[in-house]
């Protein structure tokens, strides 16, 4: 036995690369469509539908006119083929995209703010970038509101100044009590505000643009408008809901569950019926609250309700060590939140917060119920009654559909790879 | 059988707990704890699984709030004030079964945080102090990864050096070694001896008995919510009094 066991190696084998069959697209393509019967029989009708598909739809595009004035002349030039009317798209562009009532001579302006918002955003989404240039990130949201509903610059600089003097007070006043503190920059802001509101009314026309009301603005700028604002708001007030429903305090605690659920228990097209009509009632009876703003409260709220959810879970998620080792080193409750607690439970609720915040994203065209004129209401409404283009439904919304695929698409990539960037090492 | 330590203990009183009583809903985990402990005294807490050895560590830095009697620790009673809890736990520190590392910050983060925002210390200055605790508990190599990088007895290791970073005057331990594997056990146990040679007033929870025998000062045996016994070690394991430490002991050691 022990003869016909005993073997020494005289020479190591080299390495040899696999079989042909076990190597690159042809061990790829075996495995993964035609691993087994059923398999293969996929795969070939998916191939048929594909085909099929491309087939009808390539020469529509194809053919697609992309001159023409009206619907009519666009069939005129297809002759009886079978083609898209793009022409739709060229020449209602900037109702698309701006709404209807935009004066024209101001595009420039959401134009810049749209830019400005990707820099604005860009020291929140890589944390890579200076910290500096979280200053600008502060500052455009004041920006933005001058450049797209224009007026003086001065109203836009006495807000900002007033929020400074309220986060000033705060980090004053913030070791001694935080109710303190918070009621202190309140009443501090306000103070200012209403001074500053008179510096403003005695020079209204410095550096002032042309005034854009709420009411005109329209298109795919209403939907970022409100899409943005809404995610922005919602994701500091669903953290804080999430929180407060944990609290250890009876009534804080109450009063986040019964808005969650109040909020989560009705539907969104409610809540926008609410805001243009009843809201109106609970504000003091001569301000007329812009529509816009009415909308935007009832979205952030709407989303706010959900994240708060999402990111409950990632509370519950996790373990109870975790807290109890953030108070045996001496944190106290805001320090734990802040530096242990929060950055892990957010971590965990990224791929939650961002499928809330693309679905806000999207709903954002619900507005066109209300007669709101953003890119869905546009389409309904101004362009597809239009005698020019009556019945060019395809393309427009597929166009709308493509644009609500791009900017939900790079969301959605972005999410992924921040939970990547986030990753440190499972245990 | 290593050498037993032959250390100072001073007649300061650290932690003082006086018929402290403690429920959890209707049942009574802790029932009538009375105990003193002095600076630089070494305490291992056993007792069975279930007669609230963890509960009466975690009432001292309340991690768990206590319902009678008084705790005081460094001259101040525990109450609910939420003040006084966060100043006592910072000089109190703490290590868990499960070592309870942060996973989202390095090493190095792990050790820094609470002094830099507890204690305001500049940055590098809780750098340097983490370092040299790092290199005390011999891993300063590991200060840039993440705690889900190290092995057991490392976390363990690196869960000291945290709260050492603290600077605390009273070290407590709750089985700090009972999730570990054997091999990461004598790395982790001879850490705490050589804190244990440094003066540092510990109370441990542990069943290891040989670092019971080496390095307390007194073992306190606990069953059903209360002190049953309490001796010096060499007493404690030759000589046992009541019939549940016998029990105890023949179970833990007979084998
Ligand atoms: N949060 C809690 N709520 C209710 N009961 C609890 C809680 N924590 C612990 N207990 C109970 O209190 C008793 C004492 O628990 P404790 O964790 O102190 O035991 P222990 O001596 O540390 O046991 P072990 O050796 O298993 O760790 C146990 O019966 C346990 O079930
Ligand atoms: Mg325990």
């Amino acid at each position: 036995m022990s003869e016909n066991n005993s073997f020494v190696r005289k020479e190591m084998i080299s390495e040899r690369i696999p079989p042909a069959a076990d190597r690159g697209l042809l061990k790829w393509v075996r495995e993964n469509l035609f691993s087994s019967a059923f398999n293969t029989i996929m795969t070939f009708i998916s191939l048929w539908v594909i085909y099929s598909i491309t087939i009808a739809v390539t020469p529509w595009f194809l053919n697609g006119v992309w001159d023409a004035k009206t619907v009519r002349e666009c069939y005129d030039l297809l002759d009886g083929k079978s083609g898209a009317c793009f022409a739709v798209l060229k020449e209602r562009f900037p109702q698309l995209i701006y709404g209807f009532k935009y004066p024209s001579s101001e595009y420039w302006r959401p134009n810049i703010a749209t830019v400005l918002l990707i820099v604005a955003l860009a020291p929140i989404l890589f944390r890579r970038l200076p910290r500096q240039l979280l200053i600008f990130t502060a500052v455009y949201p004041f920006l933005a509101f001058w450049l797209i509903w224009g007026g003086s610059i001065l109203t836009s600089v006495s807000a900002f100044l007033g929020c400074a003097i309220a986060v000033i007070c705060y980090r004053r006043f913030s070791s001694r009590s935080f109710a303190i503190a918070v009621l202190i920059s309140l009443i501090a802001a306000n103070v200012w505000w209403i001074i500053g509101g008179y510096i403003v009314d005695l020079n209204a026309s410095f550096l002032s643009l042309k005034v854009v009301a709420s009411r005109d603005m329209g298109g795919f700028m209403l939907n970022l408008l409100l899409g943005t604002i809404a995610v922005c708001l919602s994701i500091p007030l669903g953290i804080a809901l999430a929180l407060g429903r944990q609290s250890g305090m009876p009534i804080i605690k109450w009063i986040c569950v019964v808005f969650i659920e109040f909020i989560r228990g009705v539907p969104l097209i409610t809540l926008l019926f609410v805001a243009n009509v009843i809201l109106a009632f609970f504000f003091p009876p001569d301000t007329s609250i812009d529509l816009i703003l009415r909308v935007l409260i009832m979205m952030t709220f709407f989303n706010a309700a959900y994240i708060a959810e999402v990111v409950r879970g990632g509370l519950a998620a996790l373990s109870k060590g975790q807290y109890e080792a953030a108070d045996s080193i001496g944190l106290d409750y805001t320090q734990s939140m802040r530096f242990i607690i929060l950055p892990q439970a957010l971590k965990i609720s990224i791929p939650g917060i961002v499928n809330v915040s693309v679905g806000m994203l999207k709903d954002t065209t619900l507005v066109s119920i209300i007669s709101m004129f953003d890119l869905v209401g546009m389409i309904r409404g101004p362009i597809l009654s239009s005698t020019d283009w009556n019945g060019v439904y395809w393309e427009l919304f597929g166009a709308a559909a493509a644009i609500f695929f791009v900017v939900c698409f790079s969301v959605s990539k972005y999410s992924q790879w921040l939970e990547r960037q986030l990753e440190t090492g499972k245990r | 059988m290593a050498e037993k330590l032959k250390l100072e203990v001073s007649d300061e009183v650290a932690i003082k707990i006086q018929s402290m009583n403690k429920w959890f809903g209707s049942f009574h985990v802790l029932r009538d704890i009375d105990l003193t402990v002095n600076r630089g005294e070494r305490i291992v807490v056993c007792g069975p699984s279930g007669s609230g050895k963890s509960t009466l560590i975690r009432c001292i830095n309340a991690l768990e709030e206590h319902q009678t009697g008084q705790i005081i620790v460094d001259g101040t009673e525990l109450t609910s004030d939420i003040k006084n809890i966060d100043r006592i736990r910072s000089e109190v520190g703490m290590c868990f079964q499960h070592f309870n590392l942060f996973p989202h910050l390095s090493i190095l983060e792990n050790c820094t945080l609470a002094p830099i925002w507890v204690r305001k210390i500049p940055k590098k200055e809780a750098e340097e102090t983490a370092m040299h605790f790092l290199e005390k508990v011999k891993i300063p190599e590991q200060a840039e990864k993440y705690p889900g990088q190290l092995s057991g007895g490392q976390q363990q290791r690196v869960a000291i050096a945290r709260s050492l970073c603290m600077r605390p005057r009273i070290m407590l331990f709750d089985e700090p070694t009972s999730a570990l594997d054997p091999e990461m056990i004598k790395e982790v146990l001879d850490t705490m001896i050589e804190l244990a040679e440094d003066g540092m007033t510990m109370i441990c929870v542990t069943h290891e008995m040989g670092f019971a025998r080496q390095v307390a000062n007194r073992v306190i045996f606990m069953d059903d919510g209360q002190i049953v016994e309490q001796n010096e070690p060499e007493q404690f394991f030759n000589n046992p009094q009541s019939d549940r430490t016998k029990l105890f002991l023949s179970q833990i050691l007979g084998h």
